[in-house]
């Protein structure tokens, strides 16, 4: 391929089938995410976003178009990648550390040579000295870092986050925020991020892919152009006004009801 | 202190029990006193002994049988949907046809031999096993499936490593049931016909009106119950200890 598009979605859609009848999720979803680049997609719930982040990881089947990772068709499960889901999901009868490690065993990596990365992943999100503790010993926002640490040990080229700070509270998710951004700016994975934060979207993203309601459409690609590293603490005018027209969109396609 | 408030209540009630039977005159061969309930259980004991260890083994024999049988069946039940309509209504039909109706007929067969008591054991904690399994190897989360898959967890690692840790606590839930279900169904089994056993043992000091021996009979069954029900509940808290303290934390209750 000539550019360096890593993932492309062309024309890509999902209808299910309900009691109901069939119900779309999304449809006609064009994005071409190129390699090392941020992409936040941003809409209200039932939007189909999360929909489109297990469709490119190939858990999930769609029903139109075609989408590619790397130059190869997604068909079914493809691995070459790590997921951060809402809640974090640890196995509770293994400690941090194994979590984390649970990736490289799954995968039949080299234990030794994995173990390293990961006690350096844990160390670099905060987790230094809870390598031994049991999941339900930490808190919300420490599990979910384990998480993130466990969709990072095996250094996947992209990485997929589905509303990874859904179920933190305010604090914690500014904290992870900023863990996420750090990492990134580290690695340059490829990254796509789904939340329903306009901030943490803008705050995070090279781009900003911002949908319809159901049937979830794009309804804008925003270019995030903002240095790096962001704070949220600190925002630049220009934060302001990516946030400011992204409310826009979500007022004009009845997301946020007008004032 | 708190744990011993249990034993205090027993205390209180043997002790009413004592104090009622002198107070009323109550004849010995229709409620002997706990004293001489306890009594009869020391100077008996090598009898209660012999008849236990034979009601025991009946009991730990078809339990095992339940739960070598009920497990892979779960299993089978939660991997195919067609198996799990084939089965599942046949199971529920035998489970609900009474064990204890079934009984006679296991003795026409099989003799007054340790298989009919055996099979009756088996029957009867055979149904929570398989359920409180099935239940458990169905309760793993779509995400945790996805999580797996994203992994590339080939269907046996997807079992062994995600599904049936998740199983677990259901798994003991159904096991600790048929731990103490179990006796009932070997006494059950003895009571149709047998020549030894604590079951037998029951229906012979009945009609002898040997009272406290009867009651030391049902001391000793309580015993083996419980003790059974222990040592699954100690091998549960030894295999799935994230559990038990799972438990704990819920209590505390943070975030």
């Amino acid at each position: 391929m000539a550019d360096d598009t890593y993932i492309r979605l062309d024309n890509v859609g999902k209808v299910y089938p309900s009691k109901a009848g069939p119900v779309e999720a999304c449809g006609e979803v064009n994005l071409a995410i190129r390699r090392s680049e941020f992409i936040a997609i941003v809409g209200p719930s039932g939007c189909g976003k999360t929909t489109i982040l297990k469709m490119v990881a190939g858990l999930q089947p769609y029903t139109s178009g075609t989408i590619t990772v790397d130059g190869r068709r997604v068909d079914g499960p493809h691995t070459d990648l790590g997921i951060v889901f809402q809640d974090a999901i640890l196995l509770d009868w293994r400690n941090i550390l194994d979590n984390v490690m649970l990736q490289v065993d799954i995968r039949g990596l080299d234990r030794a040579a994995y173990e390293p990365v990961a006690r350096h992943l844990l160390a670099s999100t905060g987790l230094a000295g809870f390598e031994k503790h049991r999941p339900f010993e930490l808190s919300g926002g420490m599990r979910q870092r384990a998480s993130i640490c466990r969709a990072l040990v095996h250094d996947p080229p992209l990485l997929l986050m589905d509303e990874p700070f859904g179920a933190l509270d305010a604090l914690t998710r500014e904290q992870i925020a900023m863990d996420i951004q750090r990492v990134w700016m580290e690695k340059r994975k490829t990254a796509l991020f789904i939340t329903h934060s306009i901030p943490e979207a803008v705050l995070l993203a090279d781009r900003v892919v911002v949908m319809s309601p159901r049937p979830g459409r794009i309804v804008e690609i925003l270019d995030i152009d903002l240095p790096r590293p962001r704070r949220l603490d600190r925002v630049p005018e220009r934060f302001n006004e990516y946030t400011g027209r992204i409310r826009e969109i979500f007022r004009a396609t009845g997301v946020l009801a007008m004032d | 202190m708190i744990r011993l408030a249990p034993f205090f209540g027993i205390l209180v009630f043997l002790a009413a029990w004592e104090v009622l039977v002198h107070l009323f005159k109550v004849p010995a061969y229709l409620m002997p006193p706990p004293t001489k309930v306890f009594g009869t259980f020391v100077q008996e004991f090598p009898k209660l002994l012999f008849h236990g260890w034979i009601t025991t083994y009946e009991m730990l024999l078809g339990y095992l049988l339940a739960v070598v049988i009920a497990v892979p069946l779960a299993i089978g039940i939660t991997s195919s949907n067609r198996f799990d309509r084939f089965i599942t209504p046949q199971l529920l039909f035998f489970q609900v046809v009474p064990k204890v109706a079934i009984a006679p007929l296991f003795l026409v067969w099989f003799g007054v031999g340790t298989t009919p008591k055996v099979l009756v054991a088996f029957l009867i904690s055979f149904f929570p096993i398989v359920i409180d399994a099935a239940v458990g190897l169905r309760s793993m989360s779509s995400e945790m499936n996805d999580l797996a898959r994203s992994m590339g967890a080939t269907r046996w690692q997807l079992f062994a490593r995600f599904r049936l840790p998740t199983s677990l606590p259901y798994l003991f839930s159904g096991l600790k049931v048929a731990a103490t279900l179990a006796v009932a169904g070997a006494v059950v089994g003895e009571f149709v016909g047998a020549d030894k056993g604590l079951g037998y043992l029951l229906l012979v000091t009945n009609s002898n009106m040997e009272t406290a021996l009867m009651f030391a009979t049902i001391v000793a069954l309580t015993i083996i119950g419980l003790v059974f029900f222990y040592i699954v509940e100690f091998l549960e808290a030894f295999l799935i200890p994230w559990h038990v303290t799972h438990r704990v934390r819920e209590g505390a209750g943070t975030m």
